[in-house]
């Protein structure tokens, strides 16, 4: 469904020093430095796949997205999605795909949604027994019902969220692209949000790219990452691998009485102790979760307990560390 | 059309503001009338400007108010396409599968330019009954044409600017010029400017085709050449297709650098 294949693209960045005898001299000569955002990205990705494609900022990502959506060409590469080249055919290819902007809005801001809609809908020329059809569904999945005649601006950030993904499902795309769609969220739009992605995956068989900071929004939709940093494609396939590689420790924090200095654990590092509550970092090829509860109880009495995994950004870091980027 | 429900969406939106817009349309009423006001003054001194009598001139001036007031209307979105590119707003218009021209153009309308637009109207009745000319129906179409020929050359001017923002962002003033620029030189008769002048808003940028040379047959001074005089105003329509070839090359730069 879609392939990539070698894809390079560099920008040309002004560059221009600080204070006021630099933006003097810029007026006339300007110096540029060449920034490679993508380097030989290449992946496949199937019908009905849901694909996390995470990194940093500035990694690529955005880049990636919108080569794949048709509005950036590349300045090396191919690209071939559902037979079509995006940058090419431009009005041909975008009726297939979807695109939303986490930080950007589609719909008129001061019309009510089911305006903005219905504009939409003769933008796409959608039938309307379909349209119909299809925003009856949209509706009832993401709950639009309350706020659909609402103009965007009075509506809250979850609920414009959910109606811009409904907006770009009206014309029934075969491909989803979304940019940070959870992006300041709070937790109850967040799991509607993923909810209804998977809904539409399922029921579909869309198949839905995704960028995102929030490793929830991965766990709870995909196993398939492809991980960008600097341009390049530093892995691509399931999550659990990554994490596997990169999992070697556990924080495991602690309450406990009395208070008094916790021992010493061999194997692990005492990371802060202050009071009835101290943090351990286990590395567990030397010791395991369950030998340091057992050891520590020996001596304290453990009134409170968790153990974390490393979080997604130092498994990317640790990633960043192996390639030397 | 989809260019009219484009439009209906920016006017629900403005009726969202409407003390604005009835200040913005008053405004824009007098912003037009003042400037005519000072052609009324100066002829109140003089009598003639290089042979142009008032009714002449004010025609002229009404005409090209009358186009500059369309243009602002329908083509506004090319006026304040900068934001466009720096919001991000037209990798929205690229996603979209409909033509990006005609999308820039409903992406905004100016309703309160109607205000100018009724000034217009006032004026281009009063001076084409001022002046001296046998009013007939081949010369009420050459009136509609220098109108049309107007709004597209506007148009046409409007969308090269809009280009320019495809090249860079910075120091786009330049380009009003030939927007209000360009409004205030074609408002006369172009004769009373020197020659260079002349050639250049005839030939590079065509404002002479749809306001002094059809004035020519207007006022009779076409010498023999009426039809052609008559017709000048069609070929200053063609300016609108170098400004869409020259857009389409700024789509395909934005293709290749984004914003």
């Amino acid at each position: 469904m879609i392939t990539l294949k070698n894809i390079n693209k560099t920008f040309k960045v002004a560059q221009r020093g600080k204070g006021a005898g630099a933006a003097f001299k810029a007026l006339f000569k300007r110096d540029y430095k060449y920034i490679r955002a993508l380097n030989d990205v290449s992946f496949h990705i199937g019908e009905g796949e849901i694909v996390g494609y995470i990194g940093p900022n500035g990694a690529g990502k955005s880049t990636t997205i919108k080569v794949m959506s048709g509005i950036l060409s590349p300045d090396s590469g191919q690209c071939d999605i559902m037979d079509f080249t995006p940058w090419k055919n431009r009005r041909e290819y975008v009726k297939n795909i979807g695109v939303v902007f986490g930080q950007r809005t589609q719909l008129w801001w001061d019309v009510p949604i089911a305006d903005s809609f219905d504009l939409l809908r003769d933008i796409y020329k959608i039938p309307a027994a379909e349209y119909a059809r299809t925003l009856d569904m949209l509706t009832e999945t993401m709950g639009l019902s309350e706020f659909l005649n609402t103009p965007l601006r009075q509506v809250s950030l979850g609920q414009r969220m959910r109606a811009e993904i409904a907006a770009s499902l009206l014309h029934s795309p075969k491909i989803l692209f979304l940019d940070e769609p959870t992006i300041g969220l709070d937790a109850v739009s967040k799991l509607a949000v993923r909810q209804f992605i998977k809904a539409v995956n399922a029921e579909r068989k869309l198949t839905v790219i995704l960028t995102t900071h929030d490793q929830n929004d991965i766990e709870a939709l995909t196993d398939r990452v492809i991980l960008i940093g600097r341009g390049k494609i530093l892995h691509d396939g399931s999550m659990q691998n990554i994490k596997h590689k990169f999992d070697t420790y556990r924080t495991l924090t602690i309450t406990f009485s009395p208070r008094e200095a916790p021992a010493a654990l061999p194997g692990a590092e005492l990371v802060s102790w202050s009071g009835e509550r101290a943090v351990y970092r286990l590395d567990t090829s030397k010791i395991t979760v369950s030998s340091a509860i057992g050891e520590l109880s020996k001596t304290l009495n453990i009134l409170d307990m968790t153990v974390e995994t490393p979080p997604i950004e130092e498994i990317i870091a640790g990633l960043y560390a192996e390639h030397g980027i | 059309m989809i260019y009219f429900k484009y439009v209906r969406m920016v006017i629900k939106s403005f009726m969202q503001y409407r003390a604005s817009f009835w200040l913005t349309m008053i405004g824009q009423f007098f912003v037009s009338f003042f400037a005519f006001l000072g052609i009324y003054l100066m002829f109140a001194r003089f009598d003639n400007i290089a042979g142009w009598s008032f009714g002449e001139v004010a025609l002229c001036f009404g005409v090209v108010q009358t186009a500059f007031a369309v243009t602002e209307c329908f083509a506004r979105g090319f006026d304040i396409f900068r934001d466009f590119i720096k919001q991000g707003t037209f990798d929205r218009i690229m996603l979209r599968p409909r033509s990006t021209i005609l999308q820039v153009l409903g992406s905004n309308f100016e309703l309160s330019r109607i205000g100018r637009l009724a000034q217009s109207f006032v004026t281009l009745g009063l001076a084409a009954s001022w002046m001296d000319a046998d009013w007939n129906a081949m010369k009420a179409v050459t009136l509609i044409f220098m109108i049309v020929s107007g709004v597209f050359i506007f148009t046409g001017i409007f969308i090269l600017g809009a280009t320019v923002c495809f090249f860079t962002v910075e120091g786009l003033e330049f380009i009003n010029i030939f927007t209000d620029g360009g409004r205030e030189i074609a408002s006369y008769p172009l004769t009373i400017y020197a020659k260079w002048i002349m050639r250049f808003f005839t030939f590079i940028i065509p404002f002479g085709c749809f306001n002094y040379l059809p004035l020519m047959y207007l006022t009779g001074r076409a010498e023999g050449r009426e039809l052609l005089y008559m017709l000048t105003p069609l070929a200053g329509i063609l300016f609108i297709a170098p400004c869409l070839g020259v857009w389409r090359l700024g789509v395909r730069r934005y293709l290749s650098t984004g914003n």
